[in-house]
């Protein structure tokens, strides 16, 4: 079936289609701005639409992210267990009690249960985008796609010098064309809605927070 | 599914029936009034510059164009890209053969249960009908889909679904329709039922559907825009994901997305950028540990391929399904979107169905415009709306076998069609034209008012008179040459 519509498509295709048009991109790379540039235009996006955004110095990440764990009381956080971060997240909480640290271990199937019951999650991140006040996330095997999506509270860490100006020059700095993984995601603040008399609602399916580290460059 | 209008008989009486109804009932006006107001005022805000906006619009159109130009080689690259990464990409011509492919890939991985993201081109398909004939439970998890599906509607709008409802309608049909809700209209406790409710269904599901906003050729790559999180969640927890496209939502490289995801955000809802863009490039790895294990894409012509053959025409499937041609509609913002009886309502619908479903069996509803032309100034690729519907009036009477639009010729009306002849006749006669313009005069003292063929017409409106002198009388009076 599949093969005859193929070819059907395709023939009732060729020779119609006219013209070439052709298309100039404006330049990919508008402006030079110092990353605490980017990283404060991000911010202002950020909170625009809800989200919590910390700008620190690399070395008090641990104290924000244990003053953040206390005061919304997240009793259980989701985490890679072998990244560095994770290492120094397992060091930090092996001595204190009241946070249950879960490492994304086994596949979904045997975690399901596990991560729908979880408090909040944390990962890192690939980039950010300045312009539109966005996350860039590529999850792997170690922070797999649903760390950032199950948990009511989601917590990124993001790097100051990875911010980019905007979605294009990523894109073309990074040739992305070249490689990507399984799941790029972009993320622009906490899962929202508007469909019931476009009221805005924030965590109807997603998280309904979203906690932006940023890492100062030093 | 419960349609008021199926005893009527042609589908002209259906969508007059549809549209006057709609007129006659305050609260659907009120929210469709209240809707088009706050999705216009949205928009504007994102484009507080008109010249940037032509601008970023001009670019769209070129992207796109250059897209459909190339519409067939850039499919099989496509094609080739997702296959290299082990995304299984299937053909179908109708949507009786995408349901059919749909079902298969359903039951033979034992499904039960189907979660599904937000997409036009699954109405159009009429595809959760379809699963359920089939014991397959199909669930809508967008909010506003959610919310219609529970009361066995249809969208009334392409981006927000449920917009013919208010807050109190929407709180008796969760407490009649979902056990343990209650009654309530507070927005945050109506949120959180169906949170509550919907994470059930996402736990459970064995396979999620969502459609496609851009498909990238160059890296086969499949693009998801939401802002809800519902569409990560089926394309990301069960273990089968099955993206449905039509054929035109391909663009060709990476590099080309941006302007259009900017163009797509503001013009819907006004957001520099959508919550969620999720980029697809292949099923689960060995060793990732989530992910759906098999990725397929359906790609649905459904008479878009004869659409292009036209190319005038084909610029309907320029497309983004924004939705902004909706909100600036007069017509569309009176009567809501249930009152086309098509898939897709407003402006875009009026150039789409006729040209998929047929003019006649659409019921004309692409003479539902004024032609004020502010759905094609605010469309964010440029399709000129305005310029097709007239182009597809005239399709109505071309009998030409040459016409490649489905159900052409058939609006031909005899009545019309001898008044034409008539008219052709005098004008190309002296002697009968000099006549029958001074007739119109002796006609103003004969002509009933509200009765006889301009009833219709004057019942709401002051009838005109005919001038007591013609032009050329008039102008032979003011000494300028009459020949
Ligand atoms: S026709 Fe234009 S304005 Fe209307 S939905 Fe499509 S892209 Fe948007």
């Amino acid at each position: 079936m599949s093969d005859q519509a193929r070819q059907n498509m395709l023939m009732r295709l060729e020779g119609s289609g006219g013209r070439s048009t052709t298309v100039t991109l404006p330049q990919a790379v508008l402006e030079e701005r110092t990353p605490a540039e980017r990283s404060k235009e991000l911010q202002t996006m950020m909170e625009k639409v809800r989200t919590e955004v910390h700008r620190i110095e690399p070395v008090k990440l641990l104290d924000k992210l244990a003053e953040i764990v206390a005061g919304k009381g997240i009793g259980s956080l989701v985490f890679a267990a072998d990244s560095i971060l994770g290492k120094n997240i397992q060091q930090k909480w092996s001595e204190t009690k009241g946070l249950k640290l879960i490492p994304y271990e086994n596949s979904i199937e045997e975690f399901k249960e596990e991560l729908f019951a979880v408090d909040a999650g944390i990962t890192s991140t690939f980039a950010g985008i300045a312009e539109t006040g966005t996350l860039v996330l590529w999850p792997d095997q170690h922070e797999p796609r649903l760390m950032s999506l199950v948990p009511p509270i989601h917590i990124a860490i993001l790097d100051e010098k990875r911010i980019f100006h905007n979605f294009r020059e990523m894109l073309v700095k990074e040739k992305w064309n070249q490689e990507m993984p399984t799941n790029v995601l972009l993320i622009s603040g906490p899962s929202k809605t508007g469909d019931i008399e476009f009221s805005l609602q924030y965590g109807v399916h997603g998280p309904k927070e979203l906690v932006v580290l940023i890492l100062e460059e030093q | 599914m419960e349609n008021p209008n199926q005893n009527l008989s042609s589908p002209k009486e259906k969508f007059v029936k549809g549209f006057q109804k709609s007129l006659n009932d305050p609260q659907l006006r009120k929210n469709f009034r209240n809707a088009s107001f706050a999705l216009k005022s949205m928009r504007q805000t994102a484009f507080p510059d008109e010249a940037a906006f032509k601008e970023l619009q001009e670019l769209g159109h070129r992207i796109k164009m250059k897209a459909l130009k190339n519409l067939g080689p850039l499919l099989r690259q496509l094609e080739q890209k997702c296959q290299e990464k082990g995304i299984q990409v299937h053909w179908a011509e109708s949507t009786d053969e995408a349901n059919q492919i749909v079902l298969e890939i359903c039951q033979r991985n034992n499904a039960a249960s189907v979660i599904k993201g937000k997409s036009m081109v699954t109405e159009e398909m009429h595809l959760n009908h379809f699963l359920e004939q089939h014991k397959i439970e199909a669930i809508e998890t967008d909010l506003g889909e959610y919310i219609i599906q529970l009361d066995h509607e249809t969208p009334s709008h392409i981006i927000a679904p449920a917009i013919h409802k208010d807050k109190k309608q929407i709180a008796q049909l969760f407490n009649d329709k979902i056990e343990g809700a209650g009654y309530t209209e507070v927005y945050e406790e109506l949120n959180a039922i169906a949170r509550k409710s919907l994470r059930k269904k996402f736990y459970k599901a064995d396979v999620g559907i969502t459609g496609v906003n851009f498909a990238i050729a160059e890296t086969g790559t499949i693009c998801l825009v939401e802002n809800e999180g519902n569409g990560r969640m089926c394309s990301t927890l069960p273990p089968v994901h099955i993206a449905v496209m039509g054929m035109e939502k391909v663009i060709p490289t990476l590099e080309e997305l941006p302007p259009l995801l900017t163009l797509l955000a503001r013009s819907a809802t006004g957001q520099p950028i959508s919550t969620y863009f999720n980029m697809i490039n292949s099923p689960r790895k060995e060793g990732e540990k989530d992910g759906p294990k098999e990725v397929h894409l359906v790609i649905l012509d459904n008479r878009r391929s004869q659409i292009y053959q036209d190319e005038h025409l084909q610029k309907t499937l320029l497309c983004i399904r924004c939705g902004a041609c909706l909100n600036h509609c007069p017509v569309y913002s009176r009567i809501g979107g249930h009152a086309y009886n098509q898939v897709y309502p407003g402006p875009i619908g009026k150039i789409l169905a006729p040209q998929m479903n047929g003019l006649e069996s659409t019921g004309g509803v692409h003479n539902a415009s004024s032609l004020c032309g502010a759905c094609g100034e605010v469309c964010p690729v440029k399709i000129p709306i305005p310029e097709i519907l007239l182009r597809l009036r005239y399709e109505g009477v071309n009998k030409s076998r040459s016409s490649k639009v489905h159900e052409h010729g058939t609006q031909q009306n005899f009545k019309e069609s001898m008044a034409w002849k008539f008219w052709e006749k005098i004008h190309a006669s002296p002697v009968l034209y000099k006549t029958n313009s001074g007739l119109g005069n002796l006609l103003n003292s004969v002509m009933p008012k509200n009765a006889g063929p301009l009833k219709n017409w004057s019942e709401f409106r002051e009838v005109p008179q005919f001038a007591a002198k013609s032009l050329h009388q008039l102008a032979r009076e003011k000494g300028v040459a009459d020949e």
